[in-house]
């Protein structure tokens, strides 16, 4: 399974839920499969969902996904101590691990070499450390969200992409729509 | 009032409840009133565009949002400003270290100096330069214009301006 077909298997259990998604492919992918209010679409600055996702779970009561990828996490390392030392139990940081970058040609990463992300979660103090396949991928996340504990999945798939549109909504509108969805929420 | 506390004072009383820092020896007297404060929550990071993300996260949350960092900051945020906070049209007063101005003992702060204001410029950032004491007096206004414009602004605070209020409040 390549990640769209992990994202396709997870629209039933996120299709309702507030959702930060990385930049690039996996945004346009969600977009096409599922366009929500409920979803924030990063149309730039490679690295951040973790981070955004993690902001807005602190910030109010809702469970909050955010959806990221291996190269991402690798350009953004700092997120996972600050994860780990800031708990927020509504958080699920969900690392689509296809050990590539997807959006600029799948170029191979470290994550897909020797690096293990699971183990650099859990390194950095993260308590709630899952790495599954792709296939287990649906099932974690239901039981992460069942747990109401922060969660870190990892989820192994393959390299490979799809042709999807780009994402032509404007990003104040983006945010605009997520913001009252979120305010609905709380 | 401190320098820092009555800082701290208007972050409240503009319900700027959410704040992220990266540490500067100038700011580290703010940093701490900011971490007793029992109405910000106080989040350390990493790096600035990480604290940016944070920041932009607990905004659409319902939190308004700040973040304390240092000018060489500049340099690792740029993309982060373009692509994430003024693309989403999210305001984010910066409180900012100007480090390398005058009584600056260490020469590389002045590399990142004598870049900033124009890179702010650049970015199209309204940008506030406190020299003297009195100049914390706009600090209630520029927070108030920051989230009433929905833009990032630049509060650039120098040595001069951090080693008076000190010797101000010595002599108090």
């Amino acid at each position: 399974m390549i990640r769209s077909d992990v994202l396709k298997t997870l629209i039933p259990v996120i299709s309702d839920k507030l959702v930060v998604c990385n930049i690039g492919l996996p945004s346009q992918e969600l977009h096409m499969l599922d366009d929500q209010p409920s979803n924030f679409y990063m149309l730039g600055t490679m690295g951040l969902s973790s981070s955004i996702g993690l902001g807005l779970a602190l910030a109010q009561k809702d469970k909050v996904i955010a959806i990221d990828g291996d190269g991402s996490v690798l350009t953004n390392f700092g997120t996972l101590p600050t994860i780990a030392n800031n708990v927020a139990d509504n958080f699920i940081l969900l690392i689509i691990d296809n050990g590539s970058y997807g959006s600029t040609g799948d170029q191979p990463t470290y994550a897909g070499k020797k690096t293990s992300l699971a183990a650099v979660a859990k390194a950095c103090g993260c308590e709630n450390v899952v790495e599954c396949s792709a296939e287990d991928t649906v099932g974690a996340l239901k039981a992460a969200l069942d747990s109401n504990k922060m969660t870190i999945i990892v989820s192994k798939c393959e390299s490979g992409n799809i042709p999807v549109p780009v994402i032509t909504m404007d990003p104040v509108v983006i945010a605009h729509r997520f913001m009252s969805e979120v305010k609905t929420r709380n | 009032m401190s320098i820092n506390s009555k800082i701290v004072k208007d972050f409240e009383n503009n319900n700027v409840e959410f704040i992220t820092t990266v540490p500067c020896k100038q700011l580290a007297g703010v940093i701490e009133v900011i971490d007793n404060s029992e109405k910000i929550f106080h989040i350390p990071a990493n790096k600035e565009d990480e604290g940016m993300g944070l920041c932009a996260g607990a905004y659409m949350g319902g939190k308004r949002s700040a973040i304390i960092m240092q000018n060489t900051a500049i340099g690792v945020t740029i993309n982060t400003l373009a692509t994430l906070i003024q693309y989403y049209h999210f305001p984010l007063p910066m409180l900012i270290s100007y480090r390398g101005e005058l009584g600056e003992p260490v020469a590389c702060q002045v590399e990142m100096a004598i870049h900033t204001k124009a890179l702010l410029k650049q970015m199209n950032i309204p940008t506030y330069h406190f020299h003297h004491p009195d100049d914390a007096q706009e600090f209630d206004a520029i927070l108030k214009h920051t989230f009433m414009c929905n833009k990032p602004t630049a509060i650039l605070t120098d040595a001069s301006f951090w080693n008076k209020a000190s010797s101000q409040e010595g002599t108090a």
